[in-house]
């Protein structure tokens, strides 16, 4: 598809809007609808349309597999890292009060990482399993 | 009176939609119906008040889910299902009749919809909804209970997909091998 | 007729349920039956969040001036099962690609006649 000039220049710019969407998402999930399921969701869905327009080799290179499978398991690593290191700091495991100086501030904080690991596992996932299928065709 | 129509219509078209992706037999149109449908539902939901599922159903349903499904039928070359040649429709259609029976009879029971004086909104939600702010700060009450009142099974659920996208790189993550139908051995290269 | 506009999102939830249920159970195609464990899995989605609306109330973002919220319950718990299902069919597609690769087929009874005759 890399001979199609209306899909070569739209996709140029928009991907880079679609990747600050997901990021504004993925931050203010707060604040209004979204969080991390979604903005994992909406990034992968940025790569997965330039590999789609540029050739499936452009799009491994964008991001290695062997980076795909370390951010994969980052993200389950900070979700429960956030647990044990509320298990350090005396409280329960995920109880978010005690990693701040109030206990809202800690919930914030904790509500914080825990959607950057999730964004970061689903985001990861979603490129594996499209790389895998597409990569599967090749000779 | 004007959302009443709406769901009307919207439901409606659901139901076309999917009776359609029954009907037909040629694999790709049916994929871009179920896409279709998605879209579909996700408007169900916006009207039915839940953004964050509508997002989520949307980005998921009719973007991820749609694209794998095109890329396993680009990858089997199976553009039409085989018209049935010695299909019995009637022991599915009985059972899938006195299913939906039994179901709509379960329902007779239930509250009307949109009624705010039904059990379900009586416990568990005017606690999260009163003190999601005071406790944890955070405006949206579907991000508070779902990272913080109910942390775990959020962490289940990173789990399981973390496991899909292992078990999806093992079972096809390598090159694909030569080999004849029937004798496939199972392993393959890694990158 | 309150009775009938209470409940009939209810029963076209049920019905979407019936549909994808027929296709799973009776049509041999696997991406189809896929299609159709979808489908059911959707109108489920669908039954949930009708139960969870409150008539004249917003959605779940505490904001000045609003009384009325729907209930963010249900949202949550179909937030998980969104997540799980695409997870649940890509490992299925997964499947189908490496049935195709081993049989040479996917439709089911061509499958069950290899897997007979062996």
């Amino acid at each position: 598809m890399t001979n199609n000039l209306i899909l070569r220049v739209v996709s140029k710019s928009l991907i880079p809007l679609i990747i600050v969407f997901a990021l504004y998402v993925q931050f203010h999930g707060d604040y209004g609808p979204g969080g991390g399921f979604q903005a994992g969701v909406i990034m992968s869905a940025a790569i997965i349309l330039y590999a789609l327009v540029f050739g499936l080799d452009a799009g491994e290179q964008v991001i290695p597999s062997t980076m795909l499978r370390i951010l994969a398991s980052l993200g389950v690593l900070i979700y429960a890292g956030v647990g044990v290191v509320t298990l350090f700091l005396g409280g329960n495991y995920l109880d978010y009060s005690v990693l701040g100086g109030t206990r809202v501030a800690g919930q914030h904080l904790g509500i914080l990482l825990v959607e950057l690991g999730v964004g970061m596992t689903v985001f990861s996932v979603m490129l594996i399993i499209f790389f895998a299928f597409a990569g599967r065709g090749r000779p | 009176m004007i959302d009443v129509f709406i769901d009307v219509i919207l439901l409606a078209f659901l139901a076309i939609t999917a009776v359609s992706i029954v009907r037909m037999t040629n694999l790709f149109a049916i994929i871009m119906l179920f896409g279709i449908f998605s879209f579909l539902s996700a408007a169900m939901f916006v009207v039915m008040d839940a953004v964050d599922v509508a997002f989520t159903e949307a980005a998921v349903g009719a973007g991820i889910s749609t694209v794998l499904m095109l890329a396993t039928i680009a990858l089997t070359r199976d553009h039409h299902e085989k018209a049935s040649v010695s299909h019995r429709p009637w022991l599915p259609l009985t059972v899938v009749i006195v299913t939906g029976a039994a179901l709509v009879y379960g329902t007779l029971d239930i509250p009307g919809f949109g009624d705010p004086e039904a059990p379900a909104q009586m416990h568990v939600a005017p606690y999260y909804i009163e003190r999601s702010v005071a406790e944890t700060g955070v405006p949206n009450v579907v991000t508070a209970v779902l990272a913080s009142y109910r942390g775990f099974d959020t962490l289940g659920e990173v789990i399981v997909v973390f496991t899909a996208g292992i078990a999806v790189m093992l079972l096809i993550g390598g090159r694909r091998r030569k080999s004849n139908a029937g004798s496939n051995e199972g392993d393959e290269n890694d990158k | 007729m309150d009775f009938i506009i209470g409940h009939y999102n209810y029963w076209i939830a049920i019905f979407l349920m019936m549909t994808g249920f027929y296709t799973v159970i009776s049509r041999g195609n696997l991406v189809k039956k896929i299609i159709g464990l979808n489908i059911f899995q959707v109108s489920v989605f669908l039954l949930y969040i009708s139960m969870s609306t409150v008539k004249g109330g917003a959605a779940p973002i505490i904001t000045e001036g609003v009384k009325l919220y729907s209930n963010p319950l249900p949202h949550v718990l179909i937030l998980t099962a969104i997540v799980v299902g695409v997870a649940t069919t890509a490992l299925g597609l997964a499947l189908v690609v490496r049935i195709k690769e081993a049989y040479g087929t996917i439709e089911e009874d061509e499958i069950h006649q290899q897997d007979h005759s062996l």
